[in-house]
């Protein structure tokens, strides 16, 4: 099957390269509810209750938790090497940004809507948020009308 | 963003890493928000408290030689010195992350205030002020009472902006994001602080992240008691940051300056019985109770007093514990106007610097029912596995006298 890839326009909110699968959560998230071991949720009824946020690309709307919960819970995944590669928001809050920003996670916002719409879980993802580009491999069936960029 | 020279030496380690990786934070919350620039703060105020990621995020900045530039006051965490005294020994685990807290407050720089009302006495804005709080309950008295101007600060970013001495503009810093949009008519009868608890806990819940405007209260006793409950309970249930009291807080001379000139987007009516439904929902039925805990927000000196009188000649019943948390200024004013001795005497405590928010709570009253004045008190300690009874201060009082209700 030939595969190719998609760009997204983004907006960095910290800087740096990240790679991985892609895993989305409909449920916005607390890291804390996260096995610092395996990266795996273990919050009861999590929309990624037993999925592992560890070297993926999480999408998801935005965190959740008091401050000392959510910094508690990266510093641990962190720890552990379990924290995601990136992360991919829609509404960030000074929690998640300060700790993307200590624990050295590419965090972006405000992607293309279309970005939405071809990403899959288990999607490869490149988060390039210095250059606000987010980068998806895509089998080529898929995303014709999207602005491709060929490999 | 716009950064000046300073700010861009600050950001490239001229001023030390520490500077360096609290700029980091400063900068990327501006672009979150897209902030044109920075401001200067005048005071900060920092939430951590002592649990592992506090301590190491504390510790972190501590080893980075950072100091705070502007006075910086912080929460509390527990007295287990104080606690050990009374009989009240905890793991060692938990006494070194209160202890190692401590020492990087001390490092950085922070003024050892261990208050969560700090707007009462040690840290007090003025109107106009562009200040960083943290700590939910002080957001919204600073906000709209002292009419000050603060963002939504988390611990770490109001730590940053310690540091740095300044946040970017945005949000509640722009006059624009001030305004009213939920008008809510309190038809209801406001006796005591407890009432105000009990009208923040509700309309919290309808506002969410909106701006309450509370219209007809000027007649209503508006104690820096009642204001510091009204906004602990909104930053509970809701994420309220900003209200207006039509006459009392200094933005809302009457509804259209509150508003902006806009009709609200929605219109409430709190009653009465709305009132006694937040109490009667969500505390535990009532019963034989293990302890009593009073302080979440801190209490005040008034409130301190109220209690002593309230006990003054009398004995609490021996299978309760009786607990007032405050501050440790506070604590220090009870003892000298004798108010810690009669509490003492009736067989509870004034403890300071502690917060009904901590392990040591935990290790004591796991599976145990108390009885508090504060939704905010009971709320964050589900997770601990501790069920609390509501009710106002005379009634928990009455309770600990008896051993229930």
């Amino acid at each position: 099957m030939t595969k190719r890839t998609i760009s997204f326009k983004c907006h960095k909110i910290t800087g740096g390269l990240g790679r991985g699968e892609s895993l989305i959560s409909a449920d916005d998230i607390c890291f804390y509810g996260a096995d610092p071991d395996t990266g795996k949720i273990f919050e009861k009824g999590h929309d990624l209750e037993g999925q592992s946020v560890a070297q993926k690309v999480v999408i998801f709307r935005a965190g959740k938790g008091s401050s000392v919960v959510q910094g508690e819970g990266l510093h641990q995944l962190k720890k552990k090497g379990t924290v995601p590669a990136a992360m991919i928001i829609q509404d960030p809050d000074t929690v998640l940004v300060a700790g993307a920003v200590i624990w050295r996670i590419p965090l972006v916002d405000r992607v293309e809507k279309k970005f939405y719409k071809y990403v899959k879980n288990g999607s490869e993802v490149e988060v390039n948020a210095d250059r606000g580009r987010i980068t998806l491999t895509v089998e080529s069936s898929q995303g014709s009308k999207g602005s491709r960029e060929k490999k | 963003m716009q950064l000046t020279v300073k700010e861009n030496k600050m950001l490239k380690g001229a001023f030390g890493p520490g500077a360096a990786e609290a700029m980091r934070i400063i900068v990327a919350l501006g672009e979150a928000y897209d902030a044109p620039r920075m401001v200067e703060v005048s005071r900060a105020h920092e939430a951590f408290g002592a649990s592992e990621s506090s301590t190491w995020f504390l510790e972190l900045f501590a080893s980075l030689n950072a100091r705070c530039v502007v006075p910086t006051t912080c929460n509390p965490t527990f007295d287990y010195e104080y606690l050990e005294k009374v009989g009240k020994c905890l793991p060692r685990e938990d006494t070194d992350l209160c202890r190692r807290t401590g020492e990087a407050r001390v490092k950085l720089g922070i003024i050892p205030s261990y208050c969560c009302t700090p707007y009462l006495q040690e840290n007090v804005p003025r109107v106009g002020e562009v200040i960083a709080f943290s700590e939910s309950s002080a957001t919204p008295y600073v906000n709209a009472v002292c009419g000050a101007r603060s963002h939504r600060e988390s611990a770490n970013s109001a730590l940053a902006a310690a540091i740095c001495g300044r946040v970017p503009l945005y949000g509640y810093l722009l006059n624009r994001n001030r305004k009213g949009e939920i008008l809510v008519n309190v038809d209801a009868r406001l006796r005591d602080d407890f009432d105000y608890h009990l009208l923040g806990y509700a309309v919290g819940k309808e506002a969410g992240t909106g701006i309450p405007v509370f219209d007809k209260m000027e007649s209503l006793c508006t104690s820096p008691e009642d204001l510091t409950s009204l906004g602990a309970e909104m930053a509970t249930s809701g994420a309220v940051s900003m209200y207006h009291i039509i006459g009392i807080t200094p933005e809302a001379k009457d509804l259209k300056t509150a508003f902006g000139g806009k009709p609200p987007k929605k219109t409430i009516t709190v009653t009465d019985a709305d009132l006694r439904r937040v109490q009667r929902v969500n505390s535990q039925p009532k019963g034989k109770i293990d302890f009593v805990m009073f302080g979440c927000p801190h209490y005040n000196f008034w409130q301190v007093r109220d209690v002593a009188r309230l006990l003054e000649g009398k004995k609490i019943c021996k299978d309760v514990d009786f607990w007032v948390l405050t501050s440790p200024t506070t604590r220090n004013l009870a003892k000298v106007m004798g108010y810690e001795g009669i509490i003492n005497k009736a067989g509870g405590h004034i403890i300071g610097g502690t917060c009904s928010d901590q392990v040591c709570w935990e290790r004591f009253y796991r599976g145990k029912v108390g009885v508090t004045d504060s939704l905010k008190a009971w709320y964050y300690n589900v997770h601990r596995g501790i069920s609390f009874i509501l009710e106002r201060r005379s009634a928990c009082v009455a309770a600990a006298l008896k051993g229930g209700f």
